[in-house]
């Protein structure tokens, strides 16, 4: 349902995707991994145009994702996006933050909007903070609210970029676990990640990108046990220490 | 001292609210009427300048640009001078001494609080951007429901500040007779002629009164807006 077709990005002079060509088949968790500064941002941020792309083309579902006939807006909305730093408005409740784009952006009349804002947060185990503001949330909560928040779009794609790295370790799990649901529901995800066991228990295929590229695909458990690039195997080395 | 007392007794009331409620208000009424219309007035003005300065479109970018290296290369007496000479012949008819005030204030006003707007803007994290955009909201709803009412309400003590600024160059309306606390003062020694030491020390002391409680209120404010949100996370700054 995602196609990368000869991707290439330009931050000016500085060649940050190169060559890129991936399938995402629908209903599919695919697990990006790789040194900093490899690309993975920007890659996945390519698939929802915050990042314009100079060479190639981005589908979904067969769609041009840069077609000068797409919505931005409309296109959007149909992505989930779930940020390192969670992203939450903090001026707004934990429940408006849910509901704020399904109103704005699907005029979803404000007390169907509740209704699903409190579904979803009861989903991420959060409904007895809806009415808290999100910078008295742990981390951990805040990015399970900040992924109800893309849910309420109800969007057959969700993105993850580094969704637990800003995390204290105790705080990891509750959010590897929704993810976890969420890919057990068939949702199609896109996921940066470094989580070796979510990877390995979840994930359909992991992609190994270094300098703008990707060296290497594989089923998680021949790219952890048996990686064959010898950069991948650098890699997997240092993450496991 | 006594003197000060003398005149505070004779003239105060004058000084305080002017010819009211018998004839026109002035006075510090006045000032503080012309300070806060010149703020009210130039907020909506300066919330449009200052998106503007940030906006994607380069035209309107540099056009608020413009507009605000404009203002701020003048003296505010000048523009008093332009309003008194130009409003008329803009609008056809002659207008008074206060409206010709509370233009130059307003537009003025309208290019120091637009930078204020704008840095509030930008010192929010560009995540709130980002995370709006990727759920569907346009530029338009990204700007009214996460970052102006994000980037207003931390301007709250910068505003109040200019609001300071605001009580103290009402004073130039004196230059074009207006009838506020520094022209009523001037009158009051124009008709004592032995005591502008004293009437202008009860001058200076008003106007320290009213900006040294603002300023108070100002750090209050502040104080307040500190604890009641805590810094938005200090990941912030490994992205
Ligand atoms: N806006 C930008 N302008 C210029 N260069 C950028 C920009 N964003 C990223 N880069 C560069 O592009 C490269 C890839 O960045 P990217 O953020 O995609 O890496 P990453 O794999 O996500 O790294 P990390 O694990 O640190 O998040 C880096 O060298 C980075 O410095
Ligand atoms: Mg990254």
């Amino acid at each position: 349902m995602i196609v990368f077709e000869n991707v290439d990005k330009w931050y000016g002079t500085y060649h940050a995707l190169n060559n890129v060509n991936e399938t995402i088949g629908k209903g599919e968790v695919v697990v990006i991994c790789g040194p900093s500064g490899s690309g993975k941002s920007t890659l996945i941020r390519t698939v929802n145009r915050l990042e314009p792309i100079q060479k190639g083309r981005i589908t979904i579902d067969g769609r041009d994702v840069n077609g000068a006939d797409v919505n931005v807006n409309a296109l959007r909305s149909g992505i989930g996006f779930v940020f390192q730093q969670f992203n939450l408005f903090p001026h707004l409740s934990v429940v408006r933050n849910v509901m704020l784009a399904p109103m704005r952006v699907h005029k979803v009349p404000e007390k169907t909007a509740r209704e699903t804002a409190m579904d979803l947060l009861d989903k991420v185990g959060l409904a007895h903070k809806a009415d808290e503001f999100p910078p008295r949330l742990s981390g951990g909560q805040q990015q399970r609210v900040a992924i109800a928040r893309a849910l309420a779009m109800k969007p057959p794609v969700m993105l993850f970029d580094e969704p637990t790295s800003a995390l204290d370790p105790e705080l990891v799990g509750e959010v590897l676990n929704v993810m976890k649901q969420l890919a057990s529901e068939g949702m199609t995800m896109l996921c940066v990640t470094h989580e070796m066991g979510f990877a390995r228990e979840v994930a359909d295929r992991v992609i190994f990108m270094d300098g703008g590229a990707v060296l290497e695909r594989a089923a998680p458990e021949d790219f952890f046990q048996r990686p064959q690039h010898p950069r991948a195997r650098k890699f997997v080395a240092d993450i496991r220490h | 001292m006594q003197d000060i007392i003398a005149i505070l007794r004779d003239y105060g009331l004058l000084l305080a609210i002017g010819q009211f409620p018998e004839g026109p208000i002035g006075g510090l009424a006045l000032t503080l009427i012309l300070a806060l219309s010149g703020l009210l007035l130039s907020f909506p003005l300066s919330v449009l300048i200052g998106v503007g300065r940030i906006s994607p479109n380069p035209a309107v970018a540099r056009l608020a640009a413009a507009f605000v290296s404009v203002v701020r290369a003048l003296p505010l007496l000048m523009l008093i001078f332009w309003a008194y000479f130009i409003v008329p012949l803009i609008i056809g008819q002659t207008v008074s001494g206060l409206t010709t005030v509370i233009v130059a204030l307003v537009v003025y006003e309208t290019a120091y609080l637009a930078e204020v707007v704008r840095a509030a803007i930008l010192a929010l994290p560009k995540g709130q951007v980002e995370a709006s955009r990727s759920l569907g909201l346009s530029y338009v709803q990204t700007m009214k429901d996460i970052i102006l009412p994000q980037a207003l309400f931390n301007a709250i003590p910068s505003i109040l500040n200019q609001f300071i600024s605001l009580v103290k160059n009402t004073s130039v309306a004196y230059i074009i007779s207006v009838d506020e606390l520094t022209y009523a003062a001037y009158q009051v020694n124009a008709q004592l002629l032995t005591k502008p030491v004293e009437v202008y020390v009860i001058l200076a002391a008003t106007y320290f009164i009213i900006c040294f409680s603002l300023n108070r209120l100002v750090k209050l404010v502040e104080r307040r807006i500190h604890t009641s949100r805590q810094a938005p996370i200090a990941a912030e700054a490994a992205a």
